[in-house]
């Protein structure tokens, strides 16, 4: 490992580190395996990129503006690089990096889609992008028209009531709505303590059911991966309040008897809540209203071809049925009879949940996605996810264990244990990593976890047959080349395999904390 | 309508039959039928990308924010974002990756966290940042949620003079652990601290796992973090501060002060407004809280070959792997808002940061000496100010905020503190000395 300049210990800042090899843009190979140097190394003192428009405004000095005792000497220091240097920079890293755009993205339960250019055209109009969230409704009426007509369009996909856009993220929608299931109980003078949800759940359900100050029951699946009505009656009590699912669930099957889970949870005066992250297998197949269930976050993000942004930023909106609408976080946008937008405060709203109205370019990106499908490009969107998933599953049946093996829906779960066309005891974890090397980025991998050596395939439904055979023959070829093979993977990446149990052991969070070399 | 699936009709066909099944009703076999929806979904059809844009383009343009001159800030700014950091921050390779798991092909986004993480620490003036959380509100959510995993407390004592949004978040998504959330009055613009044992007089008497405060607060002024660090010690609670990660250019960092945690809205550095979101929570820590921090963390190690490499660490804290005891359900964050910010922050580089923060100041003192040359306007609080002021109208704001925008300018954010309304005005490097001549010659008119 090369740290030109590295510091001396108790010598943070970057800028004194010396010297500086500064710009080096024009040195770097394609794609290339060299280490990029940080922006700490890029740096030069006093190199800079900004500029400031001119204002006419009297130049006072820091001295004259701010006490004595709360100015800071120095500013703190960032980087000191040229506008050329940093553009380098940043585009070698792109370079580094695997996306969507680049090529197929398996991850499963991740929905990496596509993500229409159309939609980020539409998010950077200066006409959305320059306008102050508390700007006054009179003169933003163009936002509100587009968040109600989102939340009536997320609304219809679901078959619920009302929604709130404010949720940030699929994490921050679970949480918003166990949040209303509890003011909803407290309102019936209930106080019930737990919440059941499914063994093959996603990690954030039982961090959400912590949070909102809950208490997580988990049901198992039963042998066929699903959920079954005598486990959630031998778990359900007056103290349940509801149950947590994702429907299709992790294993990517549909929950067949969600119908008689839900009368019961209801009969025991339970709510039911829909993790949304696998709606992408269901639109207009069936609602989550239909199967029974009262509160629904939609990760747009995955359904709704959000890009992801390197890990976020996502849109976690909440919908409910009728009765639980006078909860949702507020305010929420309404339409007066003449056709203008107002915001409105639900009466016994639990409050807010987002310091304005929500990840707002990421809802203008998925209304310009709903209005480019419709009703019948949405359909389309879930039919060809499932063809797509199922006939991936055909292709690797027979060279991998499929341990739940029943139609899939729109994304398949198969074990690297006791597969029957690898050459020797495969681990999911070098099965990932080998695909890299194949081109393709790896599927979620020890998920769900009632599955050992889980591989989680998401093909979603925009890779062509072409991509998926090719998918499906790259991890053919991966169980047939066998554990020794695999292991040392990948190779034809920037950089090999990462030394994640040094990164815990040594944490070097900052460039003022790396060693010297 | 648009055609994001690639296949034809024939080639669905063929896979169809390749699966046994005649149609793709067939697909759906799971699906009870009693759940099947007969008649589709209530939308309208889907429409051809050129009709889309139109639609977008005409709800952009009903917007007249885009329009205004604006002066309002209370947690979004109206800076200039130089084409740098959005040809950058657009780069698809950074927009449509996802959260990096695996990280031999996610160097790109691991090594701009590592240096977004380095940048916030050095904003923050403390030793460890996190990769984002969603916004400064629930930056404040999160904070509160380690300090009472920290202590094992459940009082937190919240200055008044937090953003009163956040303070809305924060009792919202705290509401599940229900701990006691004292508010803690401003007085001349500066939060009054009690003594140990309850904020102001006659406290609680319940010992706090943190003291929150903004500094520069929601007033716009400079709350001295000395004194909250004094109560804050005297109470044997965390200190965490939401600071102006811009005025950080010229005010002493919350670390150097004793701040335990850290936390700002990240949005002035390359995000536009843009109604609210989407924004970027930054957060830092003192070394002692590294295990408690929320999200995700990128730690630099080596590869196979020695090379230097990069990788989520610490990850035994997250949701995915400590489910029902994890201290945060947070998964996706903010993380193209974050590089955005780096991208930024390395734009403006050391100089241009407090050159920035300057030239807020400057602006703001500006507009401010002339509204309270006008007759009827009052300060609302007197301690110093930075980037944003408060004062008090002989109009209601509200209506103030509304006829100004019909004279072209958003004017501020109504702000109430102590029982008094008032307005909330900012003033960035954007504005220049003829728009506030402007203004002020509207708001006499709209004031008179």
């Amino acid at each position: 490992m090369s740290s030109p300049g590295g510091p001396a210990a108790g010598a943070p800042a970057p800028s004194a580190r010396a010297p500086a090899p500064g710009g080096r843009a024009a040195s770097a190979p394609l794609l290339g395996h060299d280490e990029e140097p940080t922006l700490f190394e890029l740096s030069v003192p006093g190199r800079r990129s900004a500029s400031f428009r001119t204002t006419g405004v009297p130049e006072w000095s820091a001295e004259e503006l701010v006490p004595a005792e709360e100015l800071r000497p120095e500013p703190p220091a960032l980087a000191e690089v040229s506008e050329r240097d940093l553009v380098a920079h940043l585009t070698r890293l792109s370079h580094r990096q695997y996306s969507v755009d680049l090529g197929a993205y398996p991850l499963g339960s991740c929905t990496m889609k596509y993500n229409p250019k159309l939609c980020d055209e539409a998010a950077a109009l200066p006409g959305f992008t320059n306008v102050h969230p508390a700007t006054p409704a009179s003169h933003a009426q163009g936002w509100l028209a587009l968040l109600w007509s989102l939340a009536d369009a997320l609304c219809r996909v679901t078959g619920m009531d009302a929604a709130t856009l404010q949720p940030p993220a699929g994490a921050a929608g679970e949480l918003t709505g166990l949040l209303i299931m509890r003011a909803w109980h407290r309102s019936q003078g209930r106080s019930p303590g737990k919440i059941l949800i499914p063994d093959s759940a996603h990690g954030t359900n039982p961090a959400s059911v912590s949070l909102a100050g809950y208490e997580t029951v988990s049901v198992p699946s039963d042998e066929r991966g699903l959920v079954s009505p005598e486990a959630v009656r031998r778990h359900l009590s007056p103290d349940v309040a509801g149950i947590m699912l994702t429907n299709p669930n992790t294993l990517g099957l549909f929950e067949e008897h969600i119908a008689e889970v839900a009368g019961l949870v209801h009969d025991a005066g339970g709510l039911l809540y829909y993790d949304g992250a696998n709606l992408n297998a269901i639109m207009g197949v069936t609602k989550p209203a239909a199967m029974g269930f009262d509160i629904v976050h939609l990760n747009l993000h995955k359904t709704f071809a959000v890009p992801h942004g390197g890990g976020g930023p996502g849109a976690g909106p909440v919908a409910v049925t009728a009765r639980l609408a006078e909860f949702l976080p507020g305010p929420v946008v309404a339409r007066a009879d003449d056709g203008t937008f107002y915001w409105d405060g639900p009466a016994r709203s639990i409050g807010r949940t987002h310091g304005w109205h929500g990840n707002a370019l990421a809802l203008v990106r998925a209304w310009a996605y709903i209005l480019s499908n419709g009703s019948d490009g949405l359909r389309r969107v879930s039919e060809v996810a499932v063809l797509n998933a199922n006939w991936l599953l055909a292709r690797l049946r027979g060279t991998y264990t499929v341990p739940f093996d029943r139609r899939a829906m729109h994304e398949v779960v198969v074990s690297t244990k006791d597969a029957p066309g690898a050459a020797g005891a495969l681990r999911a974890l070098d099965v990932g990593k080998r695909l890299l090397d194949k081109g393709f980025h790896a599927p979620t991998i020890y998920f769900p976890l009632v599955v050992p050596e889980a591989l989680m395939i998401e093909p979603t439904e925009t890779e062509s047959p072409q991509t998926v055979a090719a998918l499906a023959d790259a991890l053919v070829e991966i169980a047939r080349e066998g554990p020794e093979v695999a292991a040392g993977a990948p190779h034809a990446t920037p950089v090999g395999r990462a030394d994640e149990a040094r990164a815990a052991r040594r944490l070097v969070l900052t460039w003022d904390a790396v060693g010297p070399a | 309508m648009a055609h994001f699936v690639p296949h034809t009709e024939e080639e669905v066909a063929r896979m169809l039959a390749d699966l046994g099944l005649s149609s793709t009703e067939e697909l759906f076999s799971s699906v009870p039928a009693a759940l099947r929806l007969a008649g589709g979904l209530d939308l309208p059809p889907g429409l051809a990308e050129a009709d889309v844009a139109a639609e977008m383009a005409r709800l952009a343009g009903a917007n007249a924010g885009d329009g205004l001159v604006c002066f309002a800030g209370g947690g979004a700014y109206d800076h200039d974002i130089p084409a740098v950091t959005r040809s950058l921050a657009g780069r698809s390779e950074f927009v449509t990756s996802y959260t990096p798991y695996q990280p031999e092909v996610a160097q790109g986004v691991l090594q701009a966290l590592f240096e977004y993480q380095t940048l916030v620490s050095h904003l923050a003036g403390l030793p460890v940042a996190n990769a984002s959380v969603y916004d400064g509100a629930t930056a404040v959510v999160e904070a509160v949620n380690l300090a009472m995993a920290a202590t094992g407390r459940r009082s937190v004592w919240v200055s008044e003079g937090l953003n009163p949004r956040w303070r809305r978040v924060l009792s919202t998504f705290t509401a599940g652990r229900a701990p006691e959330l004292v508010e803690v009055p401003l007085v001349g613009g500066t939060t009054r601290w009690g003594r140990a044992g309850g904020p102001g007089e006659g406290g609680q008497g319940v010992p706090p796992a943190a003291l929150v405060v903004a500094s520069p607060n929601y007033l716009g002024c400079i709350d001295p973090l000395g004194a909250a660090r004094a109560a804050a010690t005297e109470a044997g609670a965390l200190l965490v501060v939401a600071f102006d990660p811009v005025s950080a250019g010229l005010l002493r960092t919350p670390g150097q002060q004793g701040a335990d945690v850290a936390v700002a809205e990240g949005q002035p550095f390359g995000t536009p407004m843009a109604f609210g979101g989407p924004y970027l929570g930054m957060m830092a820590v003192a070394q002692d809280h590294v295990r408690r921090v929320p999200g995700r963390l990128v730690g630099r190690t080596v590869d196979s070959a020695g090379r230097a490499a990069y990788v989520t660490t610490l990850r035994a804290r997250e949701q995915d792997i400590r489910r029902e005891k994890a201290s945060s359900n947070i998964c996706t964050n903010q993380t193209l808002v974050a590089i955005t910010a780096m991208v930024q922050l390395a734009w403006l580089g050391t100089g241009g940061l407090r050159e920035l923060a300057l030239r807020c100041a400057r602006g703001t003192r500006y507009l401010r000496e002339g509204i309270l040359g006008l007759p009827g306007v009052e300060p609302m609080a007197a301690a110093p100010v930075v980037r944003e002021f408060a004062v008090t109208l002989p109009v209601a704001p509200e209506a103030v905020v509304e006829r100004m925008a019909d004279e072209g300018f958003l004017a501020g954010l109504p702000v109430e503190a102590g029982g008094r309304q008032g307005l909330l005005v900012a003033v960035t490097e954007k504005r220049t000395r003829a728009e506030m001549d402007a203004y002020l010659v509207a708001l006499e008119k709209v004031l008179s």
